[in-house]
């Protein structure tokens, strides 16, 4: 995880779910990243995947992610570029989820409701802020086990340093 | 100051008193998947070990896509059968057992306190057990794997007293679409609910089971109820293992407390596409169906088909309505078999098909086309779940299910039971 990520919003309302984002008639088929990254979010935004581009953030409202464990829900907008995402809460797997893919899931409601969609952010992980258009709002720091999970870049990452493999 | 079950069961694997918010590490006593312990043995394999750590603690139940509908899922399907064998995973129950959430309890995994993961979020399900169970992702089921434990905070606990009488013609599902309803989706989020009073104390387990299952609905990381004799009872001939009996003290920290009393709920239904989108039945009487599946792991077990038997025993499934059934397991489809339930759905005109999913998350076996509306006792309503993103689908009980695909529009059960 770098120390500061700058990119474009797509922002989304409440209660986006892991079947808007990744529907499971796919979640059997074992597509490719390319593949898998061309059906995010389909459901709900089918101009995301054609438009999206590498570093862009998804600002969200309450329980982002709800529903399913399908971890696809993550890995495909991850390979679709997205490299961090706002919401006003999260799913407790979907979270889970983020985290384990090295992709930082940020609770801050405030920056939600200040960011605006297409505008460009910054997330200074250091400090804990996210600076808008509209202003700076900060965010309390992960607990220790999920920085050293981000910071390993994923849970893969860090289960083989646990295991001496790194 | 008294201990939450939660509490008691953390603090009982991790050798030390903890509280609630707390991270520690566990090692879970089972880790559940289904079909994708495929791509998660291809995880697995990206750790650099060879062998998983503790092979009698994987349980693997074929469930989603069976039987394969392509060659994709036949692969996949291969690919879990060599693994287990190379691996010497005792606990692999192949596509003729049923849903994982059923048959994990029937073959005696879902004991009392045991901690219980799964690549599934209705892993919840065996909180009916007096179980911790939750869903957890993929690579944490493939971490669990190569090393035997995972990092999980303990939650805080939301105690939800469900008081007064059940009406007649209102069933778990009822109550647990009037919970989701009043709290919303992200109502539990991160906490565990402790079902109790006195209407959860006189559930079946299977009714149990619907409230524990879609604990997941109302964002909660587990949904339990403390074990009684009915879950001794339960337990006791197929437990897999010792258990101990843990329960919450009567002084013990709740983060809320939530009353809700039944005695004039009226069945519930979920509308498209959120599952926290309940009205009472009235609201949406005549809304027309083009199919209605029963079963599934929220109501796929023997009181379900009973009643909804009952409703259509004589009738028949209206002319240009599909209605699927679905038993949760192979046992349960074969008490169905011999006592005539399947008689009476085949004579209404219902398609009886092999335990499983199903179409519920829209691979395969009666997915819907676009415009088309489903009625179904699964427990999720999301747009594009049964298949189309252009379907809506409305969540009931299976009486409700039953009643509606008689008549091919949304109807009230208590019309053909009271």
């Amino acid at each position: 995880m770098p120390g500061i990520i700058k990119g474009r919003v797509w922002k989304y309302g409440d209660g986006v779910n892991t079947d808007v984002i990744y529907p499971g008639k796919y979640t059997y088929k074992n597509l490719t990243p390319e593949e898998m990254a061309s059906h995010a979010l389909e459901d709900l935004d089918p101009e995301f995947s054609k438009n999206v581009k590498k570093g862009d953030i998804i600002v969200a409202g309450k329980n982002f992610g709800m529903g399913s464990s399908r971890e696809q829900a993550v890995t495909s907008l991850k390979y679709a570029g997205i490299s961090a995402i706002i919401a006003k809460s999260f799913s407790r797997i979907y979270f889970r989820n983020a985290i384990n893919q090295g992709i930082p899931a940020i609770e801050s409601p405030e920056a939600v409701d200040a960011i605006e969609n297409g505008e460009t952010i910054e997330i200074d992980f250091k400090q804990g802020e996210i600076k808008t258009s509209k202003g700076t709002f900060k965010f309390p720091p992960f607990p220790e086990k999920m920085l050293e999970i981000l910071e390993a870049g994923g849970l893969v990452n860090y289960t083989r340093k646990k295991l001496g493999k790194d | 100051m008294g201990e939450t079950f939660v509490q008691k069961v953390f603090s009982k694997k991790v050798g030390k008193k903890v509280v609630h918010g707390e991270i520690v590490v566990v090692e879970p006593d089972y880790v559940m998947s289904h079909d994708n312990a495929a791509p998660i043995s291809k995880i697995f394999a990206k750790f650099g070990v060879d062998k998983v750590k503790y092979p009698d603690r994987i349980v693997i139940i074929l469930d989603h896509t069976v039987p394969a509908p392509t060659e994709v899922e036949a692969s996949n399907h291969k690919l879990i059968r060599e693994f287990v064998k190379t691996q010497g995973i005792p606990n692999f129950y192949d596509i003729n057992n049923g849903i994982c959430h059923q048959v994990l309890p029937e073959k005696g995994y879902a004991l009392p306190s045991k901690i219980i993961l799964g690549s599934d979020s209705h892993t919840t399900t065996y909180g009916a057990f007096g179980a911790f169970s939750a869903g957890i992702g993929r690579t944490e089921v493939a971490s669990i794997w190569a090393t035997g434990e995972l990092w999980m905070k303990v939650p805080e606990v939301h105690k939800f007293i469900i008081k007064g009488k059940l009406p007649e013609g209102v069933f778990a599902k009822d109550v647990a679409l009037h919970i989701i309803g009043k709290i919303g989706a992200d109502g539990a989020t991160y906490k565990a609910v402790e079902f109790t009073g006195e209407v959860a104390s006189e559930f079946s387990i299977a009714s149990r089971m619907v409230l524990s299952n879609m604990a997941a609905e109302m964002g909660a990381k587990a949904g339990y109820f403390l074990p009684d004799e009915k879950t001794l009872e339960y337990v006791k001939d197929i437990a897999k293992a010792d258990f101990e009996v843990l329960t919450s003290d009567e002084d013990a920290e709740y983060e809320k407390v939530l009353e809700f009393d039944v005695s004039s709920l009226t069945p519930q239904i979920a509308k498209p596409h959120t599952v926290d989108n309940v009205s009472p039945i009235d609201e949406v009487l005549g809304t027309k169906i083009h199919q209605g599946l029963i079963g599934t792991c929220t109501n796929g077990r023997l009181e379900d088909l009973e009643i909804a038997a009952k409703i259509l025993k004589g009738r028949k499934v209206k002319s240009g309505v599909r209605c699927l059934v679905f038993a949760a397991s192979m046992q349960e489809y074969i008490k169905a078999l011999k006592n005539g339930i399947f008689e009476i759905f085949a004579e209404s005109g219902c398609v009886i098909m092999n335990p499983g999913c199903g179409p519920c998350l829209g691979a395969h076996e009666g997915v819907l086309a676009p415009g088309e509306v489903a009625i179904s006792t699964a427990n999720r309503n999301f747009k594009g779940r049964m298949g189309s993103r252009e379907a809506f689908i409305y969540l009931a009980s299976p009486a409700t299910v039953a009643a509606s695909v008689i008549e091919g529009e949304i109807t009230d059960p208590r019309k053909y039971l009271l």
